[in-house]
């Protein structure tokens, strides 16, 4: 494995699980600054166990456990005067399903982590317009930003949900297989704006799909029932893999 | 034979539907006769000042029951000023900690204060106020009241706040908004169309009460906005009119109880407003 050029999420032995379930063993990796990772493996491999240790949700689960380190640019997030929501809000995420809240509009989705968090109101319109568009939904909503969120459908509420990640400037974007529910057109529109993104920030994107991975990663970390098996540059992993097991789920052989 | 197995399920099912449709007959008929007979009774019992004046002696005729009309609006504001905070209250930390065992014994104990009958609320707040102040007051009639309304509230909140998709929960916890935030301005949001129901079917249940109140409100032949004074209130007054041997104050108490239907009708139908368009559970 090469190391990557600028690491800035580091994770260090890491393990998580439920009460004495373990879905996450002694996991190490450097995450890549400006770039997208994905995360692959089949389904209960980890992958989201793992994405969502990087923002300190996993532990909200009942008997949820966590050991080992996760940094963020050399901060330990998981040291003893460190507060879980100021790390959700230097590392954003984007779920499965669209989440947009029905009962706020177009635009205050995308401010509601800036009213919540009490932004100033001043530049919040400006916000709301750049967020929406470096999420690419700018054009489509411009003229009803006083609608309800649920009118729009559902590729355009996963790309609201991205921009409401995106108002509040976090400094990595967690993506929990974030096209799963999409159809294809919706699929390749957000696959693209991963793409545009990277510039911005910095991507961790969790898919069990090998071909969205292959499309839109520069490195890509293959899990297998809770276990780092494998992690390179993207390409060298698909088309040579060192590990045995990579080679069989890449090629479809399991999985 | 399979003609005549077909004949007798069509048999069956005739016999079962004239059945279902006797059923609802049979709910149907109490409740439209009873409605039919207070608007009867009571429509021409009402007038100006019979919304608006004091009643008058016996022997006089006329006279109104606006104290009642005030009172219970002082009985319902009171009450709700109590139990909103409480019952809201309970019923969120139901939703977001119902699991421990301190959200199992409050379940468990709102479950037993919802069977408690009204009258008992009554007397514990005559006992825990009335005793004490030397005296019946619209504070104590608010209170049992509240009782009465808590497990009612708290419920209702626990059942709209849960139906709320915990996506939404995550979404908000994912943008750095702190948890009690989340909960509260996402989660309870979301769910403050259920909410709403739930307030106004327990004021529609408060306002119809009369139990409790005659040894707490007690009554009051004159107006009142004392909260430390007794109280007239429509149920109250409906009950002492319809038991008096006068034929003017039965006739007056059809007009109060013609009133109460309609605030309690008025409350339903709020309730049912309140959740209509807009569902508390989102999706599509």
């Amino acid at each position: 494995m090469t190391a990557p050029s600028r690491p800035v999420v580091g994770v260090a032995a890491l393990s998580a699980g439920f009460g004495d379930r373990t879905a996450l063993r002694d996991v190490s990796l450097a995450l890549e600054a400006h770039a997208v990772t994905a995360i692959i493996g089949p389904s209960g491999c980890g992958k989201s166990t793992l994405l969502r240790c990087l923002n300190r949700m996993h532990e909200l689960g009942a008997g949820a456990w966590v050991r080992g380190r996760v940094t963020l640019d050399g901060d330990d997030l998981y040291g003893p005067d460190v507060d879980a929501v100021q790390v959700r809000r230097r590392i954003g995420m984007v779920f499965q399903r669209p989440n947009p809240f029905p009962t706020l509009s177009i635009r205050d989705n995308v401010a509601a982590g800036l009213d919540l968090n009490g932004f100033a109101r001043a530049e919040r319109d400006d916000r709301v317009e750049a967020a929406l568009k470096q999420a690419a939904l700018w054009n489509e909503v411009a003229d009803r930003l006083n609608r309800s969120a649920l009118a729009l459908s559902g590729g355009q509420q996963q790309r609201l949900c991205i921009a409401r990640a995106l108002a509040v400037e976090p400094e990595v974007l967690l993506m929990d297989e974030p096209a799963s529910a999409l159809d294809p057109i919706a699929t390749a529109r957000v696959e693209e704006l991963i793409h545009e993104l990277k510039d911005r920030l910095t991507l961790i994107v969790v898919t069990h799909n090998m071909q969205q991975a292959a499309r839109i990663s520069t490195r890509t970390a293959f899990l297998y029932m809770g276990e780092l098996v494998e992690y390179d540059r993207t390409e060298a992993l698909f088309t040579n893999p060192k590990e045995r097991r990579t080679e069989d789920y890449v090629t479809g052989k399991f999985g | 034979m399979t003609q005549s197995r077909w004949a007798r399920r069509a048999a069956t099912d005739a016999a079962m539907t004239w059945l279902c449709g006797l059923a609802v007959a049979v709910t149907l008929v109490p409740l439209v006769s009873l409605l039919w007979m207070v608007v009867a009774r009571g429509a021409s019992a009402l007038s100006w000042s019979f919304l608006t004046s004091l009643p008058k002696p016996v022997g006089e005729v006329g006279g109104g029951v606006g104290n009642g009309i005030i009172g219970s609006a002082l009985l319902l504001g009171l009450a709700a000023t109590i139990g909103l905070p409480v019952g809201i209250g309970a019923g969120l930390f139901l939703a977001a900690r119902g699991d421990g065992t301190a959200g199992r014994t409050v379940r468990f104990l709102a479950e037993i204060l919802a069977g408690v009958p009204s009258v008992v609320a009554g007397l514990a707040v005559y006992a825990l106020l009335v005793r004490p102040m030397h005296r019946f007051s619209a504070l104590a009639g608010s209170l049992a009241l509240a009782i009465l309304m808590v497990p009612m509230l708290a419920r209702g909140t626990e059942e709209t706040v849960r139906m709320v998709p915990r996506d939404l929960f995550e979404a908000s916890l994912g943008l750095g908004v702190a948890e009690w935030k989340s909960g509260l301005l996402i989660v309870a949001r979301t769910a403050a169309g259920g909410i709403t129901t739930a307030v106004c079917l327990a004021l529609a249940r408060a306002a119809g009460e009369t139990a409790p109140l005659l040894f707490t409100a007690l009554g009051n032949q004159f107006w009142n906005l004392r909260p430390d004074q007794p109280t007239a209130s429509l149920p109250v007054l409906i009950f002492n009119y319809a038991v008096s041997p006068y034929p003017d104050w039965q006739k007056q108490a059809w007009g109060a109880a013609l009133l109460l239907l309609v605030l309690v009708g008025v409350l339903n139908a709020a309730a049912r407003l309140a959740t209509r368009g807009r569902f508390a559970g989102g999706g599509r």
